[in-house]
């Protein structure tokens, strides 16, 4: 089984993205959830990746309003608990359902 | 540890600001002063936000200012400035900012480690707080340690 792609999409790739990778992978780490992998990409090559789920703010939600994959949109890209409130039950329900 | 990072020359507390661009072109100048960027790099910063919008603003009252490394960093490094009276950057869910950290990196991976202490020391959110609040660098200088 291949691992469930979870794509974080900033403007650049290289710091809130990495950031938000940062608190969701420690999310995963305390869930123990295995079998998942966490990537960064840019506003401009994001929509061409190939993913699972995608992580944003509300501002890049716009670059992924006519894929199909579920997408979650964080406020405060720091908060551990919004983080697992908003995105865990998403990523359980894709584990299951690649399983 | 963050200490390495950021030493006095590099953090500036409770500074007046006029507005996101004014706040955002201090916290440059500290990188630039310290050779970590070129001048250029602090305008390309500002244009990132112009550009894009305010999404580095990703915690109540926190940006995270940046640009790419292409734009002019020297060297991996960042910089803390607090302002005297928040501003407001145009994000819905975050404004007003009270807290600028700027950073450069020399290509994709370089600042991730550096990156990493940071997002670790934020996370705790009292952290968040005593960078707002502190008037000295003295009142920071232990937490970074940690």
């Amino acid at each position: 089984m291949a691992d469930l792609r979870i794509m974080v999409v900033c403007g650049f790739g290289l710091g809130s993205s990495m950031v938000l990778k940062m608190t969701l992978d420690d999310v995963l780490k305390e869930e123990k959830i295995t079998g998942v992998e966490t990537f960064c990409s840019d506003s401009y090559v994001s929509s061409g990746e190939k993913y699972d789920i995608v992580f944003i703010s509300q501002e890049w939600e716009y670059l992924f309003e006519k894929n199909p994959q579920p997408r979650v949109v964080i406020k405060n890209f720091l908060n551990k608990a919004e983080v697992r409130e908003k995105g865990l039950g998403e990523i359980k329900k894709l584990i299951e359902s690649k399983g | 540890m963050l200490a390495d990072y950021l030493t006095p020359d590099l953090v500036k507390l409770q500074v007046q600001a006029d507005d996101w661009r004014d706040a955002v072109r201090q916290g440059g100048e500290l990188l630039q002063k310290a050779g970590i960027c070129e001048p250029r790099y602090v305008e390309a910063m500002i244009k990132a936000v112009e550009q894009m919008g305010p999404y580095m603003v990703l915690a109540p009252g926190l940006a995270l200012a940046h640009a790419r490394p292409q734009d002019g960093v020297l060297r991996v490094g960042m910089s803390i400035i607090t302002l005297q009276k928040p501003v407001e950057f145009g994000s819905k869910a975050n404004d007003p900012v009270k807290l600028v950290i700027s950073f450069g990196g020399v290509d994709k991976t370089s600042h991730i480690g550096m990156l990493q202490e940071l997002a670790k020391f934020l996370m705790i959110e009292d952290n968040q707080k005593l960078l707002k609040e502190a008037a000295s660098f003295d009142e920071i200088k232990e937490a970074l340690k940690h």
